[in-house]
C-alpha cells in the first residue's frame, strides 16, 4: 500500500516538465493541506528543524493504523510534509517498519531529504518510524 | 557612487574563479553567498596543487631540503598577514583551525582570568561562535555573562554600554561587521570603554578581512581573529593575532609535538610564540596557499572591494524595496555587501529554495545569531552577500529570480 502510494506519487511528478511547474504543485499542497492548530503548534510536537519548524502529531488507532497530522511554517516544506503524511497516513506500524521509502528521490527532490538537516524532513520520517516502534511495542503488549 | 570603470575591472576578475564559471539545474550561478565563504581565485587553488606536487614535507623539524622549502613558504604567510594586520612582532600571528577555532582557544586560555563575579562581555549581534565559547566560560567561573543591546535598525546601544561596562568588565568581545546583517560596527568606541574597564578586547574579525584594510595597533586591541576562507583563501584554516606580551603571559590551549621545548619524565616546558599555540602538523598547504589570497586582496585592493560591493549592495538594496512587502534590515549607509531581508508573508527558506531552482546560491535561516533574530521579532532572514567577482548582471538575475519566487509563494 505504501509503495503503490509512493508510485502514484511519482507517475503525479513525472508529469511536471518543468521545475516550476513540481513545485507550484507542492506549494499547492502545503496550502491545501489541514495541517494543526496554532494551539498544537508547540514544542512537544516540534520535531526538528533549523531553517523551517516541522511539528508532527500521531496515534495508534482502533483499526490498528496509525493516524498523522503535521505542519511546518514554511510552505514548500508544508507540501512535502503533506506528501510523506499521505505516505505513511492510515498504515499500520509494521508496514510503516518495512517501507523503503524512496519516492523523494524519484521525484528529484533528494536533496530535500537527504544530506541536509535544514527543512526537518529528514527528522519528521525519523520520527515516525520512532513512532511506528512504540506503536508497535504497544500492540503486542496488549 | 557608479563607477563603471571598477566596475569593468571588477568583473574581469570572474576570470581568476573558475567555480563561478558554471551552470547549477542548468542555469548560469549567481553566487551571493560570499558572507558563508567566498569562492576561490585560481592561484590559490595552483598553489595547493603545487604544494602536494613538489614541496609536501613537515614543517619546523625536517633536516632535509623540502622540508626547509615547505617551512619557509608557511612562515612566508606569517609574515605576510603580520604585514597585512600592522602586526609589531611576527610571533603575534597563531594559525589556528578558523575563527571558532580561535574564539575557543581564546576563552580557553584566558579561563585563569576571570574569576567569580567578574563580567564577560559581548554584543546581541554575535556570530553564535563569539557567543557562546563565552557564555560557556562564564557558566564555568561562575562570572556574570552580558550583553551590549542591539536596536531595532541593527546597531549596538551604545548609551548602555558606556552605563553598564565597568571595571567588573574581563573580557569584552565583539564583532567588526555583523555576518546576519552586514553592519560596521563602531568598534573604536566600545574597544573604548573596555580598554578604559580594563578588561582584555577580543575583536572578531571575519567578516571584515576581506572588505577593509584592519591595523591591529591602531585598533588597540588585544585579539583579533578570523577566517581564511572568507577572503579568497581555503577553508580550515583561521588566524589569531594577538598582543605578544599576553600569549606570551598566557598558558598554552593545545599540549603535544611542536609546542614544547623540552619534555622529559619529570616535566615539560613549552616552546616560545608562535609555536606554544600550534601543536601538532598544521594545515600546511592551507597557509601556503592563503598567502596566495593575501597577495589578491592586496593587487585588487579592499578599497576597490568594497567600493564595489557597496555599489551592488545599493543597487540591489533599491531594486528589491520595489518588490511589495520585501523589507530590508539594517539599512545602514555603513555596512559591507550584505543584503538581509524578508519578503511580508512568506518564509525565508522558501525563497532560499525557489532562489537555488533558478540558479541563484543565498543563505537563508538565522545566519547562527538567534539572539539577534530574537531581537527583531523573526526567526531569520534570506541573505545576499556581495564579493568583489560580483556583477550588476549577477544583481539583475538575482531581482528577477526572487521576483519570480515570490509571484511562486503568493
Amino acid at each position: 500500500m505504501i509503495e503503490q502510494k509512493q508510485q502514484e506519487i511519482i507517475e503525479e511528478f513525472a508529469f511536471f516538465e518543468e521545475w516550476m511547474h513540481k513545485y507550484e504543485h507542492i506549494i499547492e499542497l502545503g496550502k491545501e493541506m489541514k495541517g494543526l492548530t496554532d494551539n498544537e503548534k508547540k514544542d512537544d510536537l516540534l520535531v526538528a528543524g533549523c531553517q523551517s519548524k516541522v511539528w508532527l502529531k500521531a496515534s495508534l488507532q482502533e483499526n490498528g493504523t496509525v493516524n498523522l497530522e503535521a505542519d511546518s511554517d514554511a510552505i514548500i516544506t508544508r507540501g512535502l510534509v503533506a506528501l510523506v503524511v499521505s505516505v505513511f497516513n492510515q498504515e499500520t506500524p509494521q508496514d510503516i517498519l518495512n517501507a523503503n521509502i524512496h519516492f523523494m528521490n524519484d521525484i528529484g527532490l533528494v536533496s530535500n531529504l537527504s544530506q541536509t538537516r535544514s527543512n526537518g524532513l529528514a527528522a519528521m520520517v525519523k520520527q515516525i518510524l520512532l513512532y511506528a516502534t512504540v506503536f508497535q511495542a504497544q500492540q503486542k503488549s496488549n | 557612487m557608479d563607477n563603471p570603470t571598477l566596475q569593468h575591472e571588477m568583473k574581469e576578475l570572474r576570470n581568476q574563479f573558475p567555480a563561478l564559471n558554471q551552470t547549477v539545474y542548468g542555469r548560469p550561478l549567481v553566487y551571493l553567498d560570499n558572507a558563508a565563504t567566498t569562492q576561490k581565485p585560481q592561484r590559490v587553488i595552483d598553489s595547493i596543487s603545487e604544494y602536494y606536487s613538489k614541496w609536501n614535507a613537515n614543517i619546523h623539524r625536517g633536516a632535509h631540503y623540502l622540508a626547509n622549502a615547505s617551512t619557509e613558504k608557511f612562515e612566508a604567510t606569517r609574515s605576510a598577514l603580520a604585514e597585512m594586520l600592522h602586526a609589531n612582532f611576527r610571533e603575534e600571528i597563531i594559525f589556528t583551525q578558523g575563527s571558532t577555532d580561535s574564539v575557543n582557544m581564546l576563552s580557553t586560555i584566558l579561563e585563569n582570568e576571570v574569576n567569580e563575579g567578574d563580567e564577560i562581555w559581548v554584543t546581541e549581534m554575535e556570530h553564535h561562535a563569539n557567543f557562546v565559547p563565552w557564555q560557556v566560560l562564564a557558566e564555568k567561573k561562575k562570572a556574570v555573562f552580558r550583553y551590549v543591546p542591539m536596536t531595532a535598525s541593527g546597531e549596538w546601544d551604545l548609551d548602555y554600554a558606556k552605563n553598564e561596562i565597568t571595571e567588573r568588565a574581563k573580557i569584552v568581545a565583539f564583532n567588526y561587521v555583523s555576518n546576519a546583517l552586514g553592519t560596521i560596527n563602531p568598534i573604536q568606541e566600545l574597544i573604548a570603554l573596555a580598554r578604559n574597564a580594563g578588561a582584555y578586547v577580543v575583536i572578531d574579525g571575519a567578516q571584515a578581512v576581506a572588505h577593509f584594510d584592519v591595523n591591529v595597533q591602531a585598533l588597540n586591541c588585544d585579539f583579533f581573529l578570523f577566517s581564511a576562507h572568507k577572503m579568497y583563501g581555503p577553508t580550515g584554516l583561521g588566524v589569531l593575532w594577538g598582543k605578544k606580551e599576553l600569549l606570551e603571559k598566557l598558558p598554552p590551549y593545545r599540549y603535544g609535538g611542536e609546542m614544547i621545548q623540552k619534555v622529559s619524565v619529570t616535566g615539560t616546558t613549552f616552546n616560545v610564540l608562535p609555536f606554544k599555540y600550534e601543536s601538532g602538523t598544521p594545515n600546511i598547504e592551507a597557509v601556503i596557499a592563503f598567502n596566495e589570497s593575501i597577495s589578491f586582496c592586496h593587487e585588487v585592493g579592499r578599497e576597490n572591494m568594497h567600493a564595489h560591493e557597496y555599489f551592488l549592495l545599493k543597487t540591489a538594496t533599491e531594486r528589491l524595496k520595489e518588490i511589495d512587502g520585501a523589507f530590508v534590515y539594517a539599512d545602514l549607509p555603513n555596512k559591507v555587501g550584505v543584503l538581509s531581508f524578508n519578503v511580508e508573508g512568506i518564509h525565508s527558506a522558501d525563497i532560499g529554495t525557489l532562489l537555488d531552482q533558478q540558479g541563484v546560491a543565498v543563505r537563508t535561516g538565522h545566519h547562527c545569531t538567534q539572539p539577534l533574530w530574537e531581537k527583531l521579532g523573526t526567526t531569520g532572514s534570506v541573505r545576499a552577500s556581495f564579493a568583489c567577482y560580483n556583477t550588476v548582471e549577477d544583481v539583475e538575475l538575482f531581482i528577477a529570480a526572487l521576483n519570480k519566487s515570490v509571484n511562486m509563494l503568493r
